[in-house]
Order: structure tokens, then sequence, then C-alpha cells
């Protein structure tokens, strides 16, 4: 039932997976072309003519309003921040314009940050540079501004958006849930490159200033406001005279421009009166000492959960230090130049890359299905069958979740309301929401109902009859439109579905474990398989906030068939006499965010152990590895991984230190094999694990599993933890070299034959080295 | 032009008929076509459906409003209650054994005596053998007591009914934490001396923090101040409209008290503090006082403050209902007819006090009147920027279209006939209290002026709303 990939959140770092990107960043566009046509207009119409920045006088006050003409998001665009610059010196220069109140017309966006293709069409570290000394340079003018100016934010303040807010002397925001601040540049392999790294550790503290900077997060409004990076919260108002958006925006600038008056009249104090943990604070960080070591923490912790892999974070770090340390001036120079050098890395290459796939995988290319899913029925409660029910029972879908034993149900159930309970501690949530979300899932043992669902995931045993055994139930019971979804890891979706009496209805959906924490969804489609049925399927999971990769139908799909290979070579390593511990450590330094051996007790030794034979029989020998009898005897035991509380480590509740299993160490014993010393080394042991992987990934798309290498990409990454900072097995295959991968793979193939076979795209790409999965 | 003739003719025989009837004992139908002809410049229907028995409200009474935490501090609920029940019967000498039924709102409750209604009646020496409950639906609890009563006459169960509300805010209940609570409970049944002392030795000083009866809207966590300060910034409402009518409600309760009109008051005496006759929380000020408060809910740019709030209030009301016929067969005049009523509700986050928008014209329409025909309107003024988001939005075509699901707006509320005598926000508001106070105001007032039909209105936490159709009941 679990699925291939599981692991415990804790034990990831939030850079790691720091690709737990916000639906915010979405927005940023690319626009750096329409810019530069732009760019060139006003010399004809000098100031007349303004598309992105315009401004009128209330009374004493110039509300400033933003505006990217054609897209739903305010970005830092050159066009635009060059109309910023004439408007401001219009207002600076008008004298009967005592303050400024900046504000964007979008409902929902303030400024997302800068523009990313006008950073990625730079070619040098130098150009980046100066992007950002440009940046440094407007932001430092407006924190110099003569006259107050209140920055009025509703919706998304990211990034450049943020630092922005930052450089205005006052920030008044909405409480609304789209209002969200936060410096993502780290999880896109850059720094706040306009000033962030300076002004935030003087207006936040430094640890904080870290803790936004280094992990990238939003920042909810309130918290904001606590954290001192806003001075006042606006309500968000409900429906009066207009639409409630429309309204709040009025009123937040009604309330801004009141607070510009207030500054100017000294009603209104700059700045806040600090308490006495605050003071404690900034006392404690007045002393050199306390802040060296600050530096020396957080640098230690950047390298436990990077291993040194991400550039960005020490570079943050970095540039924190010099503006503290060295002075400004010395600062700003890091940081633009650091910004530059960042930007110009294979690291930033791949997260920018990642993170534009992610954008891609967040649209429904199979258009608007023609029924939205409004009533979904689950089968089986289990770890898998609840966590689907969690991610849509709060999406205004009625769930329905259906188990065959009363326990099973009440664990499902269970499983549910805390995971939304969590929500309520956390606040992200109330009480009463959880209550009424909870009020929309409904917990059965029968069929009844069912005449009313759009579709029904299936989440039961994964033996072929079984499944067919529910899929004939449920065709009996539900309405011929209704979606049959098989959510299985491995079981080939055509297999399935010949039981159907509706074959176009089938369609599979690969959820990871644990749902509410993996974002991917894998989407399999048969031959037979509808087009609506998919876009149904797609948009469901969009709903449920998935990155969504869909693949065809074969054994293992795409996921579990990269896998698989690769547990088959970490079998044998193990059989090889490599200690699970050094192989841990092997592979978490490679950058997989769990260890390769604890992944394989996460999945289940006993789901490992199914997958490799089911494997094995469709593909032959190629899939082999370690002697499958090791698992086996290992299940026999009991050894069936985490949920049994032994593996090839044990697990022991409230210890957080893991041990090695003697037993399972005996049964290696017994089947222990001679490691070969010419493949052996700690990179040998590396690069078998991950050419297997990787060659198994190009042939998915050389089968035609894959529709493209970016989905293939998405699904290594969001699914299976394949290092970000390589940007996934087809980035890695452009950036380390098709002929490097194909020369290892030659050696070790020496050795063990065609199991390191490459296969013939990835030979292509290693015979015409101009041959490359991105341009 | 046969009908006209004939109708004509009736109203001759009527008034010819009614001449002849003494102290007013009419029976059903002269009475309404006698007022029919009274009424010729106003619409003439009389609102009673066949079928349904024409409910009466003989009078209405209610303590003095006092602020809380002064004259009526040492009160328990169920002394207020008692004392406008007390008031109501000395009113109308009714016998204490002719109610058959008495019901009570109130929203917070004291826990010895949840169903304060029963304990008033009892304590004010009403037969033991007439039953009594207790209601509860936020500030409108005493409008629930009393169409719960109209239920019960109009449905044959009863023929005399005593409605009311009490409230009071010097005492409230204040409870240990939770966890405490568990303690104690679980102390109770700790039968060792041993698990005594564990149970009690893991009692934290957190656990002592008391927990106040939420004032917060359960559902979304937000205080009902904070919410109407977001309706009237949603309404684009100003301060100084805010503080205008907070001014004007003052002005005119200072009038009514002044000219006596408040005649619904009773006086109460409160041992050892004196006679209480008059309401205290009076208190016209100048328009730049009110500017120099600062606002309350939302600081510091929100516009509600003090001044244009209801504020904490004890106070208890009482309504003596009847079916018409007992009423007059006790020989009793009744003041007016108790007609159609409608409760609504929406959502309480963002529309918590916006009910009336919404009731007024379902109330209209399900009694075939309109705005115009309405003489006297008594709302609940529980913010002073509540009713006037509430004008704007029945005066808005967006709001109806969007948020009513209606073609065209309600229309202009005509301010000149609301609230003449103050409102909530000058005469105070106990919450349980304040429908019988509304249903006893929007009577005298339709008495005193002459009108026809009275629209009341309150709106209430959770976002529902009562509207109340009165009609004058008049006599030849």
């Amino acid at each position: 039932m679990d699925k291939i990939v599981s692991y415990r959140h804790k034990s990831i770092s939030p850079i790691i997976i720091c690709l737990h990107y916000s639906g915010s960043l979405n927005r940023i566009k690319p626009w750096f072309l329409r810019g530069c046509l732009l760019k060139l207009l006003p010399f004809f119409f000098l100031e007349a003519f303004r598309s992105h920045v315009s401004y009128e006088v209330k009374d004493d006050v110039a509300v400033i309003r933003i505006n990217n003409p054609d897209s739903k998001v305010n970005t830092l665009s050159i066009p635009m921040q060059r109309e910023m610059a004439e408007v401001m010196n219009e207002v600076w220069a008008n004298g009967a314009v005592k303050s400024v109140v900046l504000i964007s017309s979008k409902p929902g966006c303030f400024i997302a940050g800068a523009d990313i293709n006008m950073i990625q069409a730079c070619r040098s570290a130098e150009e980046v540079t100066a992007l950002s000394q440009e940046g440094q340079k407007m932001f430092e003018k407006i924190e110099k501004s003569p006259i107050p100016i209140v920055a009025a934010i509703n919706g998304s303040c990211l990034g450049g958006g943020l630092e922005f807010a930052l450089a205005c002397q006052y920030r008044v925001a909405t409480k609304s849930r789209k209002t969200v601040l936060g410096t993502p540049e780290v999880m896109l392999g850059l720094l706040p490159g306009a000033g962030g790294t300076q002004r935030l550790p003087k207006m936040v503290g430094l640890p904080s200033a870290f803790d936004v900077m280094l992990t990238g997060r939003n920042i909810r409004a309130d918290k904001a406001k606590k954290m001192g990076l806003v001075h006042q919260l606006v309500d968000p108002l409900g429906p009066g005279l207009k639409d409630s958006d429309v309204r709040t925006v009025e009123y937040l600038e009604e309330v801004a421009v009141g607070f510009a008056k207030g500054i100017v009249n000294k009603s209104i104090p700059l700045t806040k009166r600090k308490g006495i943990m605050q003071k404690l604070q900034d006392y404690a960080m007045g002393i050199p000492f306390v802040r060296q070591q600050i530096y020396k923490t957080v640098t230690k912790r950047v390298m436990n959960q990077t291993k040194g892999l991400y550039p960005a974070p020490l570079k943050i770090i970095e540039c924190v230090k010099a503006g503290l340390e060295k002075g400004s001036e010395a600062g700003y120079l890091e940081e633009s130049q650091n910004f530059g050098k960042l930007a110009m890395t294979p690291e930033s290459k791949a997260l920018v890359g990642l993170y534009q796939g992610q954008v891609a995988c967040k649209k429904n290319r199979f258009g608007t299905p023609e029924r939205e899913v409004k009533n979904l029925a689950i089968l089986g409660a289990g770890l898998m069958g609840a966590g689907i029910a969690q991610v849509t029972v709060d999406k205004g879908v009625n769930v329905i979740l259906k188990d065959t034993a009363t326990e099973g149900l009440s664990r499902g159930q269970d499983q549910v309301y805390k995971g939304f309970n969590a929500k309520v501690k956390k606040k992200s949530i109330t009480s009463f929401e959880r209550d009424t979300t909870m009020s929309c899932l409904t917990g059965q043992l029968d069929y009844s109902g069912f005449e009313r669902v759009d579709m029904v995931i299936e989440a039961v045993f994964e033996d072929l009859s079984i499944k067919h055994k529910v899929l004939k139930e449920v065709e009996a019971v539900t309405p011929p439109h209704c979606i049959f979804a098989t959510n299985t890891s491995g079981l080939p979706i055509k297999d399935i579905a010949a039981a159907s009496k509706r074959p176009e209805n089938v369609i599979g959906m690969h959820y990871f474990s644990p749902v509410d924490k993996m974002q991917l969804l894998e989407i399999i489609t048969t031959d037979k398989t509808s087009k609506d049925t998919t876009a149904s399927a797609v948009a469901l999971g969009l709903k449920q906030g998935k990155i969504i990769i869909v693949v065809k139908d074969g054994p293992g799909f795409y996921t579990t068939r990269c896998l698989s290979p690769m547990l088959a070579e970490l079998l044998r390593l193990l059989q090889e006499g490599v200690e699970p511990k050094k192989l841990d450590l092997l592979t978490t330094s490679f950058g997989l965010p769990v260890g390769a051996v604890i992944l394989a007790d996460e999945v289940g030794i006993d789901v490992a152990a199914h997958v490799g034979k089911t494997m094995t029989k469709a593909f032959g020998s190629r899939l082999d590895g370690g002697n499958i009898e090791v698992v086996t005897t290992m299940v026999e035991k009991g050894f069936t991984g985490r949920k049994a509380g032994k593996g090839f480590y044990i697990y022991e509740k409230g210890s957080k230190s893991r041990n090695i299993n003697p037993a399972a160490e005996e049964i290696l014993k017994k089947f222990k094999l001679s490691a070969p010393p010419s493949v052996s080394s700690d990179s040998d042991v590396q690069y078998r694990l991950v050419s297997r992987f990787v060659n198994e990934a190009l042939l998915c798309l050389q089968e035609g599993i894959l529709s493209n290498p970016m989905e293939g990409d998405i699904g290594a990454v969001f699914g299976l933890g394949f290092p970000p900072f390589l940007g996934g097995p087809f980035r890695f295959v452009d950036a380390f070299g098709a002929d490097k991968l194909v020369q290892k793979m030659k050696k070790y193939e020496e050795v063990y034959g065609n199991q390191f076979t490459a296969c013939q795209l990835l030979q292509d790409h290693a015979k015409d080295s101009s041959k490359k999965f991105y341009k | 032009m046969d009908t006209q003739v004939f109708i004509i003719i009736i109203i001759i025989i009527i008034i010819i008929v009614s001449h002849h009837v003494e102290g007013g004992h009419f029976n059903v139908k002269i009475k309404s076509l006698a007022f029919k002809c009274s009424m010729q410049t106003k619409s003439k229907k009389t609102l009673a459906k066949p079928g349904v028995k024409n409910i009466v409200l003989v009078e209405g009474v209610r303590t003095p409003f006092l602020l809380s935490g002064t004259i009526y501090n040492d009160f328990m609920a169920h002394d207020l209650a008692r004392a406008a029940l007390l008031g109501l019967l000395n009113k109308t000498s009714l016998p204490k054994d002719a109610v058959d039924y008495i019901v009570y709102g109130t929203v917070i409750q004291e826990v010895k005596t949840s169903n304060v209604a029963r304990e008033a009646a009892l304590g004010a020496g009403i037969s033991e053998k007439i039953p009594a409950h207790t209601v509860t639906m936020a500030c409108i609890s005493a409008n629930q007591a009393i169409t719960t009563a109209v239920g019960l006459i109009a449905a044959g169960q009863c023929d005399v009914v005593v409605a009311g509300g009490v409230e009071t805010m010097s005492d409230m209940p204040i409870r240990h934490s939770r966890k405490m609570r568990k303690t104690m409970l679980t102390l109770n049944k700790a039968k060792t001396l041993s698990q005594r002392l564990t149970l009690l030795s893991k009692i934290r000083l957190g656990y002592l923090t008391p927990e106040l009866p939420a004032l917060t809207e359960f559902s979304t966590n937000e205080t009902m101040g904070h919410s109407a300060d977001r309706l009237t910034a949603a309404f684009g409402v100003s301060r100084r409209e805010q503080d205008e009518f907070a001014f004007r409600s003052h002005s005119l309760a200072k009038k009514a008290q002044d000219a006596g009109l408040l005649s619904d008051v009773l006086s109460v005496n409160v041992p050892g503090k004196g006679i209480v006759s008059k309401d205290n929380g009076i208190r016209p000020s100048s328009m730049e006082q009110l500017e120099k408060l600062k606002p309350v809910f939302i600081k510091p740019h929100g516009t509600i403050t003090p001044a244009s709030s209801s504020f904490l209030t004890d106070g208890a009301s009482a309504v003596l209902l009847m079916s018409e016929e007992k009423a007059l067969a006790m020989g009793y005049k009744p003041k007016a007819y108790l007609r159609d009523f409608v409760f609504v509700s929406q959502d309480p986050k963002d529309q918590l006090l916006l009910g009336p928008s919404y009731a007024t014209p379902e109330v209209l329409e399900k009694s075939g009147i309109t705005l115009d025909d309405i003489d006297v309107f008594e709302f609940h003024e529980a913010f002073a920027g509540q009713i006037l988001a509430n004008l704007k939005a029945m005066d808005s075509d967006w709001f109806a279209q969007t948020c009513m699901g209606r073609k065209s707006k309600v229309g202009v509320l005509p301010i000149e006939k609301l609230n003449l005598w103050g409102g909530s926000l000058s005469l105070g508001h106990p919450f349980g209290a304040t429908g019988a106070r509304l249903v006893t105001a929007a009577v005298n007032r339709l008495k005193k002026e002459g009108g026809q039909y009275a629209l009341v209105a309150a709106c209430a936490a959770g976002g529902q709303v009562v509207m109340k159709v009165i009609q004058n009941y008049f006599f030849i």
C-alpha cells in the first residue's frame, strides 16, 4: 500500500526541499521581450505615455499605482523600473506633495519579484551584477526620500517586491490570505540582490533575517507584523457597494493615505517602540562575539542541511556578514557581486529550470474537463487513501472514504483529522474551519452514495485480482460518467482496465507518500483513456495542489521504473558489504534528501520486493541487481521496514538515532558477494546508483513513456527526491556530459553486464555533444 | 361598479354598527373593516390572513436600561426578569393565574438559573402550574421569545403569553480553564488521598487562567465590533456619518425621555440603592466631543468608537401577548397586531450585521406592503455604522443584484421615521432584552404618531436577523 517513495518530513532539510515553491512565485511571467519594445516608446512620447506606473495627487499625498499591462502580476522589469524612476523624480520635484503611497492596482499582487527572464537574458556575472546595482541604487533613493513613502501591500510581495517595500519608510499590509511576504530567491539558487541582505537584518534582527532569506518561505501578514516587517495591518473587507477585492484595495489605499498624512503631521511615529526582548536582542547583536557565533551556527546548520551542495545560502550569509562587519558599502558591493556569481552557477540554472518546469506542470494541457469533480470516493482508508482524502476535502469536494473494516476506516479518518488539526495548531486554519472541512468527509463501509460520485480513486491492496474486484463493484454502482482512477505504484493500468466496461474512464493517479507533503502526482494514461478523463484527473490533481506529470502506461510507469534499478543496485551494494550507514552518507552527500537505505526501509522491504519481482518479470535481467532472496528472507522474518519497526535499521519510538538491525546484517552476510575493487570506490558507489536511475529515466523518454525531458526532471525531483540542485536526470546528463556518464557506465558494464548498458538516447547524446535536453 | 357600491354600503353599515358597540369590544371582522374605513389615505390592507388567528400586543414594559456595573450591580438576571414581569402584571392588572405560558430570551446564561424564565416566574409569585422556558438567539433572543409566543397562540396552545428578555452584564459566568475543569471533575471521582494528591500535583499555573464568556463570533473568531468596523469600511460609511448618527440617537432619546414618551419604563426598587425609573446611558454630548474619541476595535485606523457602539447594559423587558378574542373577552384594549415576521441569516463573517437589508424586502413581500406603507421603523442600533451600512445596502442596485439576487435595490429607508425615540446606542442594549423593547417602542410610537404599520428589525450574532411587521390597533 505504501508508495514507492516516502520519507519522513522532519528529516528533510528545508533548504533541500525548498522547492516547495509557493503558488505566488508562479506568477512571475516572462515578459522581457515586450519590455524591450515598450522601452523604446518613451523616446517618442516622452513622459506622455506610461504603461506600468501612474500616479495621482490626493490632497498632498501622491498615490503611485503599479500595474504591469497584460499580466496578472507586477514584476520588477526594466520598463517598470524606468517608469518608477521617472514618476519618483516628478513626485519629488512637486513641492505640493508631502508624502507618497505606493500601491498596486492588481488584486492579489503587490510585486511578485524581479523578472526572471531579465536575469536569464544576461550572459555574464558582470551583467547580472550591474542589474543588481541598478536595483540597489533605485531603492537607495527610495530609502533616502525626503518625503515619507508608504508601501500599501495587498497580495504577494516577494523577492524584489519585498526589497522595494523594505526601502520605503512605512509598510501597511492587508491581512488577506493572498498577502505574503518573502525572499524566495534562495529557492532559485540566488540571493535577494537589491539590498535585501542589507536591510532585512537591520529591520527584523539577524536571526529572523537569516530565517527569512535562507528558507525563502512565505510569511503571512500577521506574522510579518510580529516580526517587524510591516507596521500596520488592514483587514480585508466583504462585499459592500462593490466587489470585495476591489473595495479592499481602495480601503487599503485610504488607510495608507491616512498613515502617510499621519507621518507628515507626526501623529504616526515611524519607529516602533521596542519591547524588552527586542532591546535585549539588539544589545546582544551589538556584541561582535555574539554575531560571530551566529554566523558560525548558521553556516554550520546550512552545511549540515545542504552538504555544501547549494552555494546560495552560504553567499547570503557572506553578504549579511559583510554588511554588518565591514559597513554597508562593502555589504552592497558583496551583495551585487555574489548575485551576479550565483546567477551563473549551474545550481541556480537547474533550480530556475525546475521552477519553470513546475509552473508548466501546474497547468492543465488537456483543457477544461466537461464535468467538474464535485463528489469523490476513495477506496481504502490506508495511509494513501486517507492522504488523498486530506488533500481533497478542503478544496470544496465532497469525499467519501470507504474501507472494508471499521478499524481501518477509523484510523484513516483520524489521519485526516490529525492533518487538519496540525494546521489549527499552526494557526493556518481555525478549529471551526477544520470542523466544517471534516463535515465534507464521509467515512463508510458500503457503496451507498456512489450513485452521485464523479470519480473514484482506489487505493486498495496492490493485487490485480483485488483491483479487478473493486473495479467491477464500483462500476455496478456508479454513474456512467464516473472516472475510475487507480493509485497503483506498479501495476500496468491497462491490465487493471481490462476488467472495465468503460476503459475510456480508467486512468492511473499515482500519489506519493505522505500525500499531504509530497507535491508530485503522476498521472498514467492508457491507449484507451479518453482525453476528457485525463483533463478531469489533472484538474482534480491541480485542485489538490499537486505538480503533475502525465505519462504513458507501462510497468512501473516513470517514477517506479527509475527507482527500481537503483534499489536493485542498492541491494547489491549491501551484499557487497557496503555498510548501510556509509551508503546513506554517500547518497545524501550526492544530494538525495534521505539516504538510500533509509529510503528502502521507508518504502517497505515487502513493497520493494514485490515491485522488484514485477519489474524483473517485465524487463528481464536488465533490472537485476542484488539477490531478491535477501529481501524475501527479510520479509519472511518480518523485517518489512519502518512500519514494522525493523528493516535494515531498527526503529524505536521516541528515539532519533537509528541502529543497524543485526539480524538483517546476518542475512546480508549469508548472501555476501565480493566487491570488485575496480568499481567499488565511494564515487563508483554513487555513480552505480545514479547512472542506473538516470539511464532508466532516459529510456522512459526514448520509449515514449515520458512526453518530454522536463516532466521527467520534475517527476524525479518532486517524487523521488532527485537532487534539486542537479535539476533532474535530464538536466544532469546535460550538465555532467552524456559522454562522461557513458564512460562510467561502460566500466560498470564490463563487470555487471547489461544492467549498465547505456540506452540508445544516452549514447546518441554521448556521441554528439551538441545534443542537449535543454537548449 | 357593483362591488364598489357594495363595499361602500358595508362600510356605512359597519360605521353604524361600531357606534353601537361599547367599550371597543368588537368582533374581529367588524374591527378590521372599521379600521379600513378609518384609514382611507393609507393602504387599505389589514394584513389579517384567513385561517390565522389575530394576535395582539396588550402591553409592553421594561426596567430602566442601566449601564453595566452601575445600579444593578448586585442583581442576578432573574431579579431583573422578575421586576419586568411584575411590572407588566401590575400595569395590566393581569391576575397571576391568568397567564398560560412564559417565554424569556437571554444570551449569557447564569448557570444557576439557566431557565431564567421559570425562576423569574416563580419569584414573581406566578402560579407554579404555569410553565416557562428560556430561548437564546443572541441579540434577538427576546424577539425569538415573542415569536415563540406568537406561535403558541397561533397554534391554539395558549391564549395569554408573557414574552420578554433579560440580560445582565454586571455579572457573568467566568469559568476555570478547560484543563482546570477537567482536573477538578476528575478530582471528584478520585477515591484515595494519594489519587487526589497526584491530580492536584498536576495543576500548573497556566490552568488558573480564567475563561471569559466569548464576545467573539465562535465560527469566525472575530468580535462583532471588528466585523462592524469592516462592514462600515466595505460600505464606505465615514466616521463623521457614524458620529452624527450616534449624536442623533442620544439627542432623540433625551428628547423622548424628557417628553415622557418612554412610557414603557418601569420604576424598579433596587434594595439599598433606591428606586430607578430612568435609563442612565443617554448622554447627548457634542459632535466635537464625539470626534475626539479613538476607535476601539480596529486600531488606529478604524472608524467605530465607543460612542458609535451600543454599550454593555443591564435590563429586562416583557410584553403581554394574547389572541385578539381573549384580549377582548378579558376587557383589554389591545395596542397592536403582531403580523408577519421572518428570520433570515447569512455569512457570519462579512455580513454579520447586514441582515436587515435582506429581511426587509422579504417581510414586506410576505405582508404584501411596501416600504412607503411603513410609518414607524424601529431598528436595533448595534453600531451606528451598522445601521448606516444597511441603509446604503438597501439603496444599492449592485448589492441587491450581486448579494441578494434581486433585480433592483430595496429602496431608500426614510430616516425621519427611524428610531425617533432613541435606540440601542443611547438607551442601551441588554442583549436578551432589546427585542421586546423594540416591539414595545414601535407599538407606542404607532399609538403616539397615529401610524398604521411599524417595521421592527434586529440583527444578531451568527449573522441572523429578525424582522417583524406590526400593525396598529385602531378603535373608532
